[in-house]
């Protein structure tokens, strides 16, 4: 009996420990790993706030004016996003440490984009020659006309 | 105001210089074709000529260009396979004459997969190009069935490896798009054109049918041609000759 009461407690206490220990290893969705490509240039084609928020009207704009009316503008094209977001290591934007699926996979949004379209970058795709890193105007308009200051990080 | 010589010739010699130099840059423009942000117009209609008495009995140069420019694969199942171009073989029965051509989407000017298409993904660019528009088809396949020519393909299963130019995946109808994304950059021509010219046969010719000064239009002009099934009245883009 006595030799099962030490059984008992000593089990207990493992349990309480285990227990305590959960707080330290989170059980939360981990933050995406977000890496930026940086020999692309610092700065997105859009403020980053703006991106974070409308990066997907951007795209359903410009996909609409592409197909239909032949304007192939790279500024706000998948293509062009995928070409600079793509992780350099697996030149793709899916993946564990893709730009797209981690952040999409953090916030349990379902993308489609990629059933179609290929993940990965243009082999080709190498900066002009000539032009500068950081090409882009500090102030840029959005698509409602308002110019807004770049978002510094 | 007066004007001294030196004056009036120098603003004469400007205005001579700007008349010089202004249809020159006019040329540049015309011939570099689109800008990127311009959109498509009716002004041009791109249409290609296909001579089947110049193409050879078994080369397949067109169809695997074609797929290799627009990544379209398949997986050896040959009733499912999503096929571009295909080569067509017709015979004479009174004669016994055969002869063999490759035949597309057609790039009809009232094009039937277009009428039938319930989410308005099967549709006409302005320039006359007749393509689906992914995000929308449903993958009804009522344009395959409305097709006369045989023209599109329904992709059975998954898609890995697209080329990024043209996106291409299950659930949705595909055809020949002209190689769009060539002609918006400038190309003035297709895979297949170009595979066909590589192997001497010559028998693809792509063109503007609009432009009366156009390769395509002059080869019209000179020689009797025809569309598969003039009698639907479809007026397409692609025409035979010596068929």
């Amino acid at each position: 009996m006595k030799r099962f009461t030490v059984g008992v407690f000593a089990g207990l206490f493992a349990l309480s420990a285990a227990y305590a220990a959960e707080p330290a290893k989170t059980t939360r969705m981990p933050a995406p790993s977000i890496q930026i490509n940086k020999d692309r240039g610092e700065q997105c084609v859009e403020p980053t706030e703006e991106m974070r928020r409308n990066h997907m009207n951007y795209i359903l704009h410009q996909r609409d004016e592409t197909m239909h009316r032949g304007i192939r503008t790279t500024k706000h094209s998948l293509k062009n996003c995928i070409n600079c977001h793509a992780n350099p290591k697996t030149g793709s934007v899916l993946g564990k440490d893709g730009f797209c699926a981690s952040c999409h996979h953090y916030a349990a949004v379902k993308i489609d984009c990629f059933e179609c379209h290929t993940d990965r970058a243009e082999k080709k795709a190498a900066i002009p020659a000539g032009r500068p890193r950081q090409a882009l105007a500090p102030v840029i308009r959005t698509a409602l006309g308002q110019p807004r200051q770049r978002h510094q990080p | 105001m007066t004007i001294n010589r030196r004056g009036f010739l120098g603003i004469s010699g400007a205005a001579i210089a700007v008349s010089a130099v202004a249809p020159g840059l006019r040329l540049i423009e015309l011939a570099e074709g689109r800008a990127p942000d311009q959109a498509v117009t009716p002004k041009q209609r791109w249409g290609l000529l296909i001579d089947a008495a110049k193409c050879a009995d078994g080369c397949t140069a067109c169809i695997d260009a074609c797929h290799e420019e627009n990544g379209v694969t398949g997986n050896n199942r040959p009733a499912t396979d999503p096929q571009w171009i295909r080569k067509v073989t017709v015979e004479d029965n009174t004669t016994g004459f055969r002869q063999s051509f490759p035949v597309m989407c057609q790039h009809c000017e009232h094009p039937p997969c277009v009428d039938v298409c319930p989410t308005g993904a099967s549709f006409k660019r302005a320039d006359g190009i007749v393509l689906v528009d992914k995000h929308t088809c449903i993958g009804c396949r009522y344009c395959m069935m409305a097709c006369p020519y045989k023209a599109r393909s329904f992709i059975h299963e998954v898609t890995t490896g697209q080329k990024t130019h043209a996106p291409r995946g299950k659930g949705t109808v595909e055809s020949c798009t002209l190689c769009v994304h060539k002609v918006d950059r400038g190309d003035n021509t297709t895979a297949c054109a170009v595979a066909c010219k590589k192997e001497g046969h010559e028998a693809i010719l792509f063109g503007d049918l609009n432009d009366p000064g156009s390769e395509i239009r002059k080869r019209l002009k000179q020689k009797p041609s025809t569309q598969l099934r003039p009698d639907l009245k479809l007026n397409t883009g692609v025409r035979y000759q010596g068929v």
